[in-house]
């Protein structure tokens, strides 16, 4: 069988916390279900491999977010999977860039990747904290938890979809939380979203993979336990 | 001027106002407070301009980074205590204006100060105090929920440094953005002091591309933007000094990270007239700074702790461990002070705790299990200290907490520093 391949994109640019955390998380969900499951991390001085399973993409500071802007359409190896239909999950700057444009260090719109319907700007204050979003049921995901922390405000286009809806935090900023369309999928979740979201983990997964076998319980009871303390914890505040 | 006869003379108002503060300072302390920060927040109040008031005639050693400064702030010190001058000094790790305040205020006729500064404040730091010695020691990832981003500050600290030609900067030149920052200045003495995190330091800050890095020396593909040459070098347990001599450093402290803020350290000193051999001595009767790295007996049971808070600063610490089967108790809590995100956790490898007993505590232990889990490790929840004492079952036990969680068991273990 071949393996599935995880491309995670410009750690050297997009990493800014905890993003390792979401190719750790799918690399043990597949290797718990026996899926073969290799990774590739692609610095931005290297080309981006055409064929992989699931692309990540992670947050990353105004430069260096515009910076990989750039060099990822230059290089077109993303592009060229999102044709073929590879999954790509992004969060934080990497959701912003998914998008038509975003707002860059001067907050001038810079152009984006446009592998999503979205538009991205500044909001006025940054948005720092829990945040808890119901997903959209069509993807029979659980309800999100996870840390937010960004100043984008994103609107969403006719061709994109909110991948939820906010109770706590502030997500796209209009009552909606990221944005999915095909197998592209971004959040404001940062960091290592995956984490506290196993069933969003297991979505991609399944869009790279076909159905998943279920996960023996004791494999899944520490992420659980987490989840269940977080969303209590943000649901007292 | 002279510099044992510092003193200008304050404004009435000035003197009023660091009066009112140093006695604010007193009743906190009697009230059970540590004191360091009131005193400075009341006289900042009665006199805006204080800190400049008191800084005036004094040479002052600003030090800053996202780790290691408290424990640098207290090296200098011991380093320039070879001087036979009074030091005023922030020693508790209160380090933004009010602190700098209060340690002032609290030794007005200290000549010589040596001052913790917090990495968002030295831009404004800079300009008040006109600085002898500004050093900057890293730059890296630390509480994102409430700090900069880090190429940002480093872009402060460029331009503040390239508006004080009257300044020496002593710098790591092994970290690219500080070293970045550092070159703005009209005097900088580059100290090779390492680097052991470099997950921030991959792409250039001048133009951002992408490093050429080999070993510790770096360069940029795109632009002229290199390491600087070095004059002061720490390699093992050894500081080569601008003449190229060799001496082993010795010291009480453990670590990597210490060794190499050591060095900086002397650096400094040096730039005071004090001589190696001299800074050397003092340097190594330091044995524990504010708590880190003291060794406390419980139940039959050796303690160490140590603090780190930030992935740069676990990175450190791990390799600071005492070998295997010693076991370890991690704890981790996101108050505050410590950063309400956890993420961070994810940016530490774990994996060479595999062979030894872990232990797991703090408030936020289920983010630590989980992460600890993803890397194989296994470990074993506990409660509190005296319960990973029990389940350590041996004669010796190394404790690594972030911030609130190290606080937290100093007051249990009671404060021995």
């Amino acid at each position: 069988m071949r393996p599935l391949r995880l491309v995670w994109i410009y750690p050297d640019l997009l990493s800014t916390y905890g993003d390792r955390g979401n190719v750790l998380v799918l690399e043990r969900r597949a290797r718990l279900r026996g899926l073969p499951v290799g990774v590739t991390e692609v610095n931005s001085d290297q080309p981006v491999p055409r064929d992989g399973d699931i692309y990540l993409m992670g947050g990353g500071e105004d430069l260096p977010q515009t910076l990989a802007t750039r060099r990822l359409r230059a290089d077109g190896g993303l592009h060229e999977a999102a044709e073929r239909g590879a999954v790509i999950f992004a969060v934080c700057a990497g959701y912003q860039m998914l998008g038509a444009t975003f707002g860059g260090a001067d907050d001038a719109p810079v152009p984006g990747l446009g592998l999503l319907d979205i538009h991205s700007g500044r909001g006025e204050r940054r948005a720092v904290g829990e945040i808890v979003a119901d997903a959209d049921p069509a993807l029979n995901v659980p309800r999100l938890t996870g840390f937010e922390n960004h100043q984008g405000v994103t609107r969403l286009g006719p061709r994109a979809r909110p991948l939820a809806r906010t109770t706590l935090g502030v997500g796209n900023g209009d009552g909606t939380e990221g944005a999915y369309s095909g197998r592209v999928l971004g959040t404001y979740l940062h960091g290592p979203a995956l984490v506290r979201n196993p069933g969003l983990a297991d979505l991609l997964l399944s869009w790279a993979a076909g159905p998943l076998p279920p996960l023996p319980p004791q494999a899944e009871e520490l992420a659980q336990r987490l989840r269940g303390e977080r969303l209590a914890a943000a649901t007292q505040q | 001027m002279d510099d044992n006869n510092h003193r200008v003379r304050l404004p009435m108002r000035a003197r009023l106002a660091a009066t009112v503060g140093g006695a604010a300072a007193t009743v906190s302390r009697l009230a059970g407070r540590d004191g360091s920060v009131i005193g400075g927040i009341i006289g900042l109040r009665l006199q805006p301009d204080l800190l400049s008031l008191l800084a005036q005639g004094r040479r002052i050693v600003l030090v800053t980074g996202t780790n290691g400064k408290t424990t640098t702030t207290r090296l200098i010190s011991a380093a320039l205590n070879a001087l036979g001058q009074e030091i005023a000094s922030n020693v508790y790790g209160a380090n933004m204006e009010a602190g700098l305040t209060a340690a002032l205020s609290r030794a007005p006729d200290a000549p010589i100060a040596v001052l913790e500064t917090d990495e968002k404040y030295i831009p404004a730091m800079v300009k008040a105090t006109r600085p002898k010695v500004v050093v900057l020691l890293n730059l890296s990832r630390d509480q994102m929920d409430r700090a900069a981003e880090i190429w940002l500050l480093a872009r402060r600290w460029r331009e503040a440094l390239a508006d004080a030609p009257g300044c020496r900067v002593v710098a790591n030149a092994d970290d690219p953005l500080v070293a970045w920052a550092a070159a703005a200045a009209r005097q900088v003495t580059w100290v090779a002091a390492g680097q052991r995190w470099r997950d921030d330091s991959w792409c250039c800050p001048h133009c951002g591309a992408h490093l050429e890095r080999e070993g510790d020396d770096w360069s940029c593909r795109e632009c002229a933007n290199r390491r600087p040459p070095v004059s002061w070098v720490l390699t093992g347990d050894h500081v080569i000094d601008p003449s190229g001599r060799a001496r082993p450093l010795e010291l009480a402290l453990p670590g990597r990270a210490n060794r190499s803020n050591a060095v900086v350290a002397l650096a400094v000193a040096d730039a005071f007239g004090v001589t190696i051999t001299q800074a050397l001595c003092e340097l190594r009767a330091v044995t524990s700074v504010a708590g880190r790295y003291t060794q406390v007996r419980r139940r039959g049971c050796e303690i160490r702790l140590l603090l780190a808070k930030n992935p740069a600063g676990w990175l450190e610490a791990l390799d600071v461990l005492a070998p295997p089967p010693v076991p370890v108790l991690l704890a981790v809590n996101a108050q505050g002070p410590d950063g309400r995100d956890t993420s961070w956790l994810w940016d530490v490898d774990y994996r060479r705790l595999r062979d030894r007993a872990v232990l797991v505590g703090g408030e936020r232990k289920l983010d630590l299990a989980v992460r600890l889990e993803a890397d194989e490790v296994p470990f074993r929840l506990v409660n509190d200290i005296d319960e990973a004492i029990d389940a350590a079952g041996a004669p010796r036990l190394e404790v690594l907490a972030n911030y609130t969680a190290f606080q937290q068991y100093r007051a249990v273990l009671g404060r021995t520093d």
